[in-house]
């Protein structure tokens, strides 16, 4: 039986929902599923898992040095060394910020194949599905060879529970630390305990609209009274009222939330790349023609100066 | 210091993509040099203009059509060229295989750069592989790069503001990001300058590349349209903002 391994990123001592789904998604074509835990096992971390359908529970019980720890080539290595001891088939993990710089060193280590993005997988056939040609395009790519790597789209599916019982095993042992590279700083800037751009549930973006840098902070309360994430078109981004970070669109994020509130942005084609995977787009716009305000699911027609103030104001 | 960049030949992003047999694109749309890979270029001017003594040699992978990415990259300030030649559709183990035997075959490299992502294919992954290949360290989506005492202090961006500063030993392998640089734009005379430029083109099969042992192929391309059928939500702004907030209850079920 083919047994899949999945990267599982946590947040607050927690699985992050989006591990959790994207467990949901693994479960859907194999039946074997092992989580691949790097940040320490409590005994919520494993009945989320199990609640989830995950059978065996692997800690990499990696180095305490944080320099260490979070050195993405550390934990690199240290899946690699979990896929070979466990003999898994396929790898599974996120297309997140983190997941980006671990998922192609684990697919490279492995000389195995990689689709990272994927919006739906399925492990049996071995097939991905994702986007190209910055998001004009799906494409379903065909995996071969002994494992495969599968770098899923956050929000790709919903958890769903489905509760087993779990074995946890711990992974002792040497874990290679690589003379090559060292990480010597990081800086988790002002994003720090915020959920990032691509895991967002809610998304409320700003565009030209907001006219300038003191007006987005209509944007950014109403985010929190929403406990959404605050996101901007490009135009916000160039006029230098936001920073890049919270570009959505082709050469920004790409994002599947629930639902993305867009305030004052048309809608171009470069910005719809970054979202139009989303279940529910809402449309503030006072120009009715605007492009976005032909694809959306609900159009509110009027001045965001007038909306955004009702919003934060009933909420 | 020898630098090498990866340029590759994608489709210009402005560009409609039309659809053929439900198995790829049809070509006969502008072809330009990756957006991320002009950041690794002018990357690669930068160190030259520090370290005068260096050589840029621009690697691509690609078909007959690809010379003029690499011409692009000549303009820009790189000093010669290389084609790998092949009408083949390369994965990226098959690519990082091509690019790591060209290099090699070419001579020995201190710093490889390449862009984060191919914005067509959107692997976000080669630049790892041509680092297992020739076992350099690698880091992705830099924004800063400095180079002390033998060493490669890159600066990389995740997402929401966050970075992490790496140190890497030489040689290794650097994915540009967009907060790199500013991408050069060559003048009229740089253009004419770089016609002159060298650029040599060996075909894949004569590389000898061995198979890699897994594959990731299309089967299957569908334009990814979703469409829409708006709802007017009308009123005065008070009721606007109180139908928003239900359709976030009631239907969206995010808010409670
Ligand atoms: C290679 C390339 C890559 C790009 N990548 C991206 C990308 O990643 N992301 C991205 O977003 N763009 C990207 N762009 C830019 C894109 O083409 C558009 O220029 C940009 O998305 C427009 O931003 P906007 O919608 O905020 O501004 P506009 O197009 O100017 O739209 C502003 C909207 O606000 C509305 N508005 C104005 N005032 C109000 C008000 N008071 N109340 C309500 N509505 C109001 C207007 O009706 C209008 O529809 C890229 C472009 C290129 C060429
Ligand atoms: N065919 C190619 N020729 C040259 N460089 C390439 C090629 N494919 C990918 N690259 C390099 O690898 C980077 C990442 O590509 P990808 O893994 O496809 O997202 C690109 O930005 C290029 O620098």
């Amino acid at each position: 039986m083919k047994q899949a391994g999945i990267v599982i990123e946590m947040e607050h001592g927690r699985v992050k929902e989006t591990s959790l789904g994207m467990i949901t998604l693994a479960g859907r074509t194999t039946e074997s599923l092992t989580a691949l835990v790097m940040d320490g096992i409590t005994d919520e971390v494993t009945d989320q898992l199990a609640a989830h359908g995950v059978h065996t529970i692997v800690d990499l019980v990696l180095p305490e040095a944080p320099e260490i720890r979070q050195n993405p080539a550390v934990r690199a290595a240290a899946v690699v060394q979990a896929v070979r001891d466990r003999g898994l088939d396929h790898v599974l993990g996120l297309s997140s910020p983190e997941g980006k710089d671990l998922l192609p060193r684990v697919a490279a280590l492995l000389d195995a194949p990689l689709v990272m993005d994927c919006v739906d997988v399925d492990l049996e056939k071995g097939l991905a599905e994702t986007s190209q040609y910055s998001g004009k395009v799906m494409a379903k790519i065909q995996l071969t060879g002994e494992t495969q790597v599968f770098g899923v789209r956050p929000n790709a599916v919903p958890p769903e529970p489905k509760p087993v019982k779990a074995d946890v095993v711990a992974m002792t042992g040497d874990k290679a630390v690589p003379e090559t590279i060292t990480l010597v700083s990081w800086d988790d800037g002002d994003a720090e305990g915020r959920q990032s751009l691509v895991e967002a549930d809610i998304i409320i973006a700003g565009g030209r609209g907001l006219k300038n840098r003191d007006n987005f902070s209509l944007i950014f309360e109403c985010a929190q009274k929403l406990n959404a994430v605050p996101g901007a078109s490009r135009v916000a981004v160039d006029e230098g009222w936001v920073p890049y970070a919270l570009q959505v669109g082709q050469t920004g994020e790409k994002v599947s939330p629930q639902v993305y509130i867009a305030c004052g942005i048309s809608g171009s084609i470069q910005h719809f790349a970054g979202m139009k995977t989303a279940k529910m787009i809402i449309a503030v716009n006072r120009d009715e023609n605007a492009a976005i305000m032909a694809n959306c699911d609900y159009q509110v027609q009027g001045d965001l100066f007038d909306i955004l103030p009702e919003l934060i104001r009933q909420l | 210091m020898r630098i090498y960049v990866c340029v590759k030949h994608v489709p210009d992003s402005a560009a409609n993509i039309h659809i053929v047999d439900h198995l790829k694109i049809d070509e006969s749309v502008p072809f330009l040099l990756n957006p991320y890979d002009e950041h690794a270029v002018t990357e690669a001017v930068a160190l030259k203009q520090q370290m005068p003594d260096s050589e840029i040699i621009a690697v691509c992978l690609g078909k007959k059509g690809a010379e003029s990415t690499l011409r692009s990259a000549l303009a820009m300030g790189a000093d010669r060229g290389l084609l790998v030649e092949t009408d083949a559709v390369c994965d990226s183990m098959a690519t990082a295989r091509a690019l790591h035997a060209a290099i090699l075959k070419d001579g020995s490299p201190d710093i490889i750069f390449t862009g984060k992502e191919s914005i067509d294919s959107e692997g976000m992954q080669t630049q790892f592989r041509i680092g297992a290949l020739f076992g350099f360290p690698v880091a992705t989506n830099a924004a800063s790069l400095d180079l002390t005492a033998g060493k490669a202090v890159v600066t990389c961006e995740l997402a929401g503001g966050r970075t992490r500063t790496f140190e890497l030993t030489l040689p290794c392998v650097i994915g540009a990001g967009r907060g790199l640089n500013t991408p050069i734009y060559p003048t009229f005379p740089d253009v004419v300058k770089s016609r002159k430029k060298p650029i040599t083109t060996l075909a894949l099969s004569e590389l000898n590349v061995s198979a890699a042992p897994g594959s990731a192929k299309i089967v299957a391309m569908t334009p990814l349209v979703q469409k829409r059928t708006p709802r007017k939500i009308t009123g005065a702004p008070s009721e606007q903002a109180a139908e928003i907030i239900r359709i976030l209850k009631q239907e969206a079920k995010v808010l409670s």
